[in-house]
Parts: C-alpha cells; sequence; structure tokens
C-alpha cells in the first residue's frame, strides 16, 4: 500500500526507478554477494567466475590487505597476519575471546575500550575492521556488476547473534560504506531462498550448520508469508570446531605438543579440514603434514573414526534443536521439510543424525553455500523499495529474552525469546527507599536468572521522580524492538509524565569516538561532500514525501478530510516546496516533519481504512 | 507507544481486531488467516518506499496485532484477556490459595517430578509426569470454556478459580519442559 513512489530528481519520472540492492552472506568461512536482476536473484562471482569469497584477510606491511583466496593461500606462511574465522569473535570483548579458549592462530591483545585487536604486521586491527575488508571487496564486486552505486544492503547474520555482534557487523558494514537496510536472520534468508523456489507450504526447519555459528529455525510457511515460530542455537559451534576435534587427534597421533607454533598450528586446521572434506565421499582418506623440524608425518583416517570424533559436536546441536520445538509446541514429526544450510551440513553424519531426529530425510538437493546470500537478495530488493506490491514477507522474532535487573541482580523478563517483532510491551516498576528521585536501568539480554550471567545492553538513568514513599512509585518501562531488530527502552514516571529513553546500541567494548575515529580514517566522504550529500537527502525525502501526498489527496482527500484539514496540510506542503528550493538542509528538514505533524490523523485514516477492507476479506489490491 | 493519532487498534478490543466474537471458543485457522492478511497490510516492510511518518505508525500497528494475536493465540492470556473485559481482573482473586485439595494435589505433582529425577529411568518417569499435569490441565481448561460460556456471578467465579489454576499448571508444565530438557542435554 505505499503511497507513489518517484523516481530521483534529475533522472527520467519513471515510477518503481529500481535502486541497486543487494544481499551479503558474511560467513565464518565464506561469504558471498548476491543481488536481483531481471526478476532473478543470484550470487555475484568475481572476475575469475569464483563466487565464494573466502572470509580471510591478511595484512602486509606496506601495501593494502589481501582479501579472500589469494589471503588464505598465504596462511600457513603467515599465520599471525593472516586472520580467518574473525566472525567467532566480533561483538566479543577481551573477556568473552579469553574464555572461548580461542584457539585462533594469531594474536589477540586487549584494545583501549575491552575489545580485543588482532596484532598484525599493518597495526592493530580490531575485529570489526576485519570484517569491513571482506564487506569493501564485495561491495566493490556488488558495484561493478551491476553498474552503479548500491542503495543499500541485506546482511545476514546468525538468527541467535546476540546485540553486541549485530552492532559489530553494522559498524563493519559502515566502515565499508554500505547502508544496511536491515540485518536477517540466516536461516529465515534461506527459507525465504528455498521457500519461493520450491512454492512450499506448512512447516519447515532450517538447519544451518557454518563454519563456526550453528542456528535452527522453526518457520510457517504459508503463501508467501514466512512466519518464525521459534529459534535456537549456539554461535561457538560450527565446522571449525570439527576441524579442530580433527586436528588434535592428528597432533596425538603424530606426536606434536600443544606449544607447537603457529605456522604448524594453521597447517594442522588445513589438513583437517581437507581430509574432512574429502570423507564426504570416500571411505577413508590418507593425510601427509610437514612438520616443524623439516620431516614429514603421514597416516590414514577412516570415516568412522571421523564420524566418532565429531559425534559429540554433532550432539550438540540437537539439544537447541529440541528447544525450538518446544518453544515453537511442536514435535519433531510436524515439521514437513527440513533444509540443511551451510557447508558443515554436506558432512554424510551430520545429514544421518538430523535425518533420525526429524524422521525424515533432509532436503539436501539446493546449494547450502548459496541460499543464504539470495534470500538476503530477495529481501533487500523489497526493503530498498523496488517490488512495493510484492507478496513475500517476514514475520521474524527475537531469539533472546530482553529484560530489566531488578533488586538482588535478577533479571524481569519484559519480552521472551522468540516473541514476534514488531513489538513493544510495558510493565510496571517501582521505587524501593522512601524518598528515591532517581533509577538506574540496565537492560540485559539473556536467558539466565542472574542479570550478571546476560549480556549488558545499555545503562540509563530516569532522574526527577517525585519522592515517595517506597513502593509508591509507578515507572513504566516500555521494551520496544521494531522490524529491524532494534530495541529502545523508555522509562515513564507515571503520575509526573518524567520520561527517559535508550536507543540500544550495544558498545561491545568499542566506544562511539573509536568507531568515529576509524570512519574518517577510511576517509569515505570529504567534509564538503557530507554537506551537500545531507542536502541532497532531504530534497530527495521533500520531493518524496510532496509527490506522494498530491497522490494521496487526489484519490481520496475529500473522503477523510474536513476542509480546515485539508487547507492546514496544502499550507504545509506549499512551505515544503519552498524550502526544498533553497539549500538549507535543516529547514527542509523541520518542513518535513511540519507536513508529517499536519498530516498524521489523514495518513492515520488511510491505513485504517485499508484494515478495514483486509478485514472485510477482500485483497487491498481490488480497491486500487 | 502512546502519543501520536488513535488508529483503528486504539479503539478496539483484540477480538473486534481481527473480527471474531470476544467469546472463549476460537477458530484458530480463521485467526491465523486474519493475522496473515492483517500483517500483510500493516507491515512496515509494506512500506519500505514510503515516509519515516508511515513506517513509524506502520510499526505501532504491527507491534499492536502482534500484541492482540499473541494473547487471542493462548487459551489461559484469552480466558483472563475476555474476564478484564467483561470487568473482572484474575489477580484480586484470592480463591485458590483457601483450597486446599487443589494446593496438595500441585505439591504432590511437584514432588513427583523431583521423585521421578532420581528413579531408574528419568525421561520416562518424567514424562509421565507431564502427562498427568497435561490430562488434569486439560480438564481445568475445559471447565474454564464452559465457565466462560455464562456471565453470571457464579459462571464468573468459576472461570477465576480456573484461570487462577491453569496458571499454577502452567508453572508446573514450565518446570517439566525444563527438567526435560536438562536431562536430554546430560544424553
Amino acid at each position: 500500500m505505499a503511497l507513489l513512489q518517484i523516481a530521483e530528481p534529475g533522472q527520467s519520472a519513471v515510477p518503481h526507478q529500481h535502486r541497486l540492492a543487494a544481499g551479503i552472506d558474511l560467513g565464518t568461512t565464506n561469504s558471498l554477494v548476491a543481488s536481483v536482476r531481471s526478476g532473478m536473484a543470484e550470487t555475484l562471482p568475481d572476475e575469475e567466475g569464483r563466487h565464494l569469497l573466502p572470509s580471510v584477510v591478511r595484512y602486509r606491511p606496506d601495501a593494502p590487505p589481501l582479501v579472500g583466496a589469494a589471503a588464505r593461500a598465504g596462511a600457513a606462511d603467515d599465520p599471525l597476519n593472516t586472520i580467518a574465522s574473525v566472525k567467532r569473535v566480533m561483538g566479543r570483548g577481551v573477556e568473552d575471546v579469553r574464555r572461548l579458549g580461542n584457539r585462533l592462530p594469531c594474536e589477540f591483545v586487549p584494545g583501549a575500550s575491552g575489545m580485543p585487536r588482532i596484532r598484525t604486521v599493518a597495526g592493530d586491527v580490531s575485529p570489526v575492521e576485519v570484517s569491513a575488508e571482506i564487506l569493501r571487496v564485495l561491495r566493490q564486486r556488488a558495484e561493478r556488476t551491476l553498474g552503479g552505486e548500491l542503495a543499500g544492503v541485506v546482511i545476514t547474520v546468525p538468527a541467535y547473534f546476540d546485540d553486541a555482534q549485530r552492532q559489530a557487523t553494522r559498524d563493519a558494514a559502515r566502515l565499508a560504506g554500505l547502508n544496511v537496510l536491515r540485518l536477517l536472520n540466516e536461516p529465515t534468508a534461506a527459507a525465504v531462498a528455498y521457500g519461493l523456489d520450491r512454492q512450499s507450504e506448512g512447516i519447515i526447519a532450517v538447519y544451518d550448520l557454518g563454519g563456526g555459528t550453528f542456528d535452527i529455525s522453526i518457520l510457517r510457511l504459508n503463501r508467501g508469508v514466512f512466519e518464525v515460530m521459534a529459534t535456537a542455537g549456539d554461535t561457538a559451534l560450527g565446522g571449525d570446531d570439527m576441524d579442530r576435534a580433527l586436528a588434535t587427534w592428528i597432533m596425538e597421533q603424530a606426536g606434536i605438543s600443544d606449544d607447537a607454533g603457529h605456522g604448524q598450528l594453521r597447517r594442522l586446521m588445513d589438513l583437517a579440514r581437507t581430509a574432512k572434506e574429502t570423507l564426504t565421499d570416500a571411505e577413508r582418506v590418507p593425510l601427509r603434514l610437514a612438520l616443524d623440524d623439516g620431516g614429514t608425518w603421514e597416516g590414514e583416517l577412516t570415516r568412522e573414526r571421523f564420524e566418532a570424533l565429531v559425534d559429540p559436536l554433532i550432539a550438540r546441536t540437537l539439544a537447541p534443536a529440541r528447544r525450538a520445538l518446544r518453544d515453537a509446541g511442536l514435535r519433531p514429526e510436524d515439521v514437513s521439510e527440513v533444509v540443511m544450510v551451510g557447508g558443515s551440513t554436506r558432512v554424510p553424519r551430520v545429514r544421518a543424525r538430523v535425518g533420525e531426529f526429524f524422521g525424515r530425510p533432509p532436503l539436501v538437493d539446493i546449494d547450502p553455500d548459496r541460499v543464504v546470500a539470495i534470500g538476503a537478495a530477495l529481501q533487500a530488493d523489497v526493503l530498498v523499495g523496488n517490488k512495493p506490491d510484492e507478496e513475500m514477507l517476514l514475520l521474524d522474532v527475537i531469539p533472546l529474552s530482553l529484560g530489566i535487573e531488578t533488586m538482588g541482580g535478577l533479571v524481569e523478563r519484559i519480552l521472551p525469546r522468540n516473541t514476534t517483532i514488531p513489538v513493544a510491551r510495558a510493565q510496571e516498576f517501582t521505587t524501593f527507599k522512601d524518598g528515591q528521585t532517581a533509577m538506574a536501568l540496565h537492560v540485559v539480554q539473556g536467558e539466565r536468572e542472574l542479570a550478571g550471567d546476560c549480556r549488558s545492553l545499555a545503562r540509563f538513568e530516569l532522574r526527577g521522580i517525585p519522592p515517595m514513599v517506597a513502593g509508591a512509585a509507578r515507572i513504566r518501562v516500555t521494551f520496544q524492538v521494531d522490524a529491524d531488530g532494534l530495541l529502545s527502552v523508555t522509562a515513564r514516571e507515571q503520575t509526573q509524565g518524567v520520561e527517559s529513553r535508550v536507543e540500544v546500541k550495544p558498545s561491545y567494548g568499542l566506544g562511539d569516538r573509536e568507531i568515529e575515529a576509524m570512519l574518517r580514517d577510511s576517509i569515505e566522504h570529504a567534509e564538503d561532500d557530507r554537506d551537500i550529500r545531507r542536502l541532497r537527502e532531504q530534497q530527495v525525502e521533500a520531493e518524496r514525501v510532496l509527490e506522494a501526498l498530491r497522490a494521496a489527496l487526489a484519490a481520496d482527500g475529500d473522503r477523510y478530510l474536513e476542509p480546515g484539514e485539508r487547507a492546514a496540510i496544502e499550507a504545509a506542503a506549499a512551505e515544503l516546496e519552498r524550502r526544498a528550493a533553497g539549500d538549507d538542509a535543516g529547514a527542509i528538514r523541520r518542513a518535513i516533519e511540519a507536513v508529517e505533524k499536519a498530516s498524521e490523523a489523514y495518513v492515520a485514516r488511510r491505513m485504517n481504512a485499508s484494515i478495514e477492507r483486509a478485514m472485510a476479506g477482500h485483497r487491498l489490491e481490488e480497491f486500487e | 507507544m502512546g502519543g501520536g493519532v488513535a488508529v483503528t487498534t486504539g479503539g478496539q478490543d483484540h477480538f473486534a481486531l481481527f473480527g471474531l466474537q470476544p467469546v472463549f471458543a476460537l477458530d484458530r485457522a480463521r485467526l491465523d488467516a486474519r493475522y496473515r492478511e492483517l500483517q500483510r497490510v500493516v507491515h512496515p516492510d509494506r512500506f519500505a518506499a514510503a515516509s519515516d511518518q508511515e513506517r513509524r505508525i506502520a510499526m505501532q500497528q504491527a507491534a499492536r496485532l502482534n500484541e492482540a494475536y499473541r494473547v487471542l493465540c493462548d487459551p489461559l492470556a484469552r480466558a483472563r484477556y475476555l474476564l478484564e473485559l467483561r470487568g473482572h481482573r484474575p489477580e484480586d482473586e484470592q480463591q485458590t490459595h483457601r483450597d486446599p485439595v487443589f494446593l496438595m494435589e500441585q505439591m504432590e505433582l511437584r514432588e513427583a517430578l523431583e521423585a521421578a529425577e532420581t528413579g531408574p529411568d528419568p525421561l520416562a518417569a518424567v514424562a509421565a509426569v507431564m502427562d498427568r499435569i497435561a490430562s488434569r490441565s486439560g480438564e481445568v481448561m475445559d471447565e474454564l470454556a464452559a465457565a466462560l460460556a455464562g456471565e453470571d456471578e457464579a459462571a464468573t467465579a468459576a472461570a477465576l478459580q480456573a484461570v487462577q489454576r491453569l496458571q499454577f499448571f502452567r508453572r508446573l508444565e514450565e518446570e517439566a519442559g525444563e527438567r526435560e530438557a536438562r536431562l536430554l542435554e546430560q544424553g
């Protein structure tokens, strides 16, 4: 029901101007970029025809970093400067990295504000900067292939990523000069790509085992509406862990000690990964490893031995699967299709055990590497405005409970996990001391009972509470999560209306100033460019608002407006038109806001009417 | 979420929002279909090319829809809501606490759960207790449905009591579910 779109001023006034958008799968092991072209979503290859970009960045002393296959090729020779699987530490503080017992063969040093940095020959880099290098390459690839600047991208993240990990991903995108339309959950993206392709209906489970993360989502598909019922996972479990289990076994067989050098460890991991992949089609694989002392170790690995080594890891994926089913109120047999996503689902043992669990063979004939990027591209096409009449709709959920810390360090859950978004819910709290005039609010995320065991998202204060007896004050705390998954929390004292609000952007150890500094260093736009850009943006927005308003008034202005109301709207519109012709971005912004305020009731009435039409059982299109 | 203009949903209760009668018996398939239909119209993603203002209103509408859907889907929440619409609040009634027979039953079920974990086949034992809870809970749910069909004082009192009892059962079910999950993870 979007009001009329218009073309960018200065271009031909073709309605529904196509804007360039892409979907990006920023994976632990490999990344991809995809876009919708001529109605088809496809992954975009590089100049050598390769679609997958290994998520590996190699820093060099006097040259820009290498990204992708070239970086990976040199990994064993230059382990400390070659960073792989950086996704495993995105949004994690130094403590998290230490607790994960991370054995990524690179050197971590604590940064200024508790965020881990990686020491390389080109300086200490943050995981966000490393991810930005990967995103930058994908952006260039997309813009070169599509022939223009990207208006926006949808980037996928594991459904089970918490808000700190998501914020880190957004920051990396900003650094790479990308406008993020939305962060989309990987299983949901896969479901969209798969579901639209098959025209499926019913309950599907998406089992997504990537290099470093595991997600399971249960969705219901019905005529283009994809409803996530529940999601669960483990953000520290993936194919890398299978490689590690195998590498540990090889070390034991070869008599290599734990304190072997980084180069040796890297060669071990490479060997483990190759062996694992070979065993997908073979029953046994010969092993050959170069040793630090110049010698070579040779051995053999059977599929049986490999499966024994990875069985405990696969078992770990079944616990979240059970919980997701329970949260969705379903049993395994209620699922009509099981979709496998992620390179690690190629392992035959994984397929076998997942098939056993659900009592049906999982679907394996879609490309587990590309399906997520494809789904992201489809969603990007919708969110950038190319498809106003699109049938497809994604109804996603928050993966982790959100709450407030209360007395005694306990968590009061305001939004339980798997709540469909957008959502707004409130709860009342009170003061605990006589005469208390301020309240400290601590917003946390997670399933534990104690706030200290949950992820801390934000702290803010409500001041100016009128002094009362303890327990008499009524503080209404509202949690709102929008369709993009962004949380804002408002605290409002009910008698006097004193209010305080925070938009949650967890810092995960990186302060705003550090991000601004990184952005300055990346020199995306010079100062002058920024002002011109801002003016342009306001002018374009003004045109859009005016055109949409004109069209709406022409269609039904008389039906929904009193003459006085219409006059007020038209006056505000005239003022906006005047301002838009000038060069004061701030004045244009204010004039837009004035038009919005004047037309608020009108817009609401129009939307109400379309709801009523839908309610009466008619599709909206019949009336237009 | 307040402020701004009242949209349709401001004056309507959850049932009216979906075009349903304010009664306990619910055609779930119809509710689901209406929910999807309405989300297709109001969801913010439908306003990707529209103004910020429309997106804001869309967000409020969609959130309101999600809340109403959640309440109506859950029989216990639906019952509470219906009673609230009729002017009664289950929290204000204290009947259940005065019912020793019911409390004894709850204690017994709780003890059975604990005992289940220490027996020879914990998973099966917990599952058996969960079946008992589900069965009893189902009985009270039937009582609730019958009580809500009437609106006189006796019926309302019975409904309020049933709601309170179901809350107890709900908590037990959650605990049992958590125990089962823990047992399954231990392998």
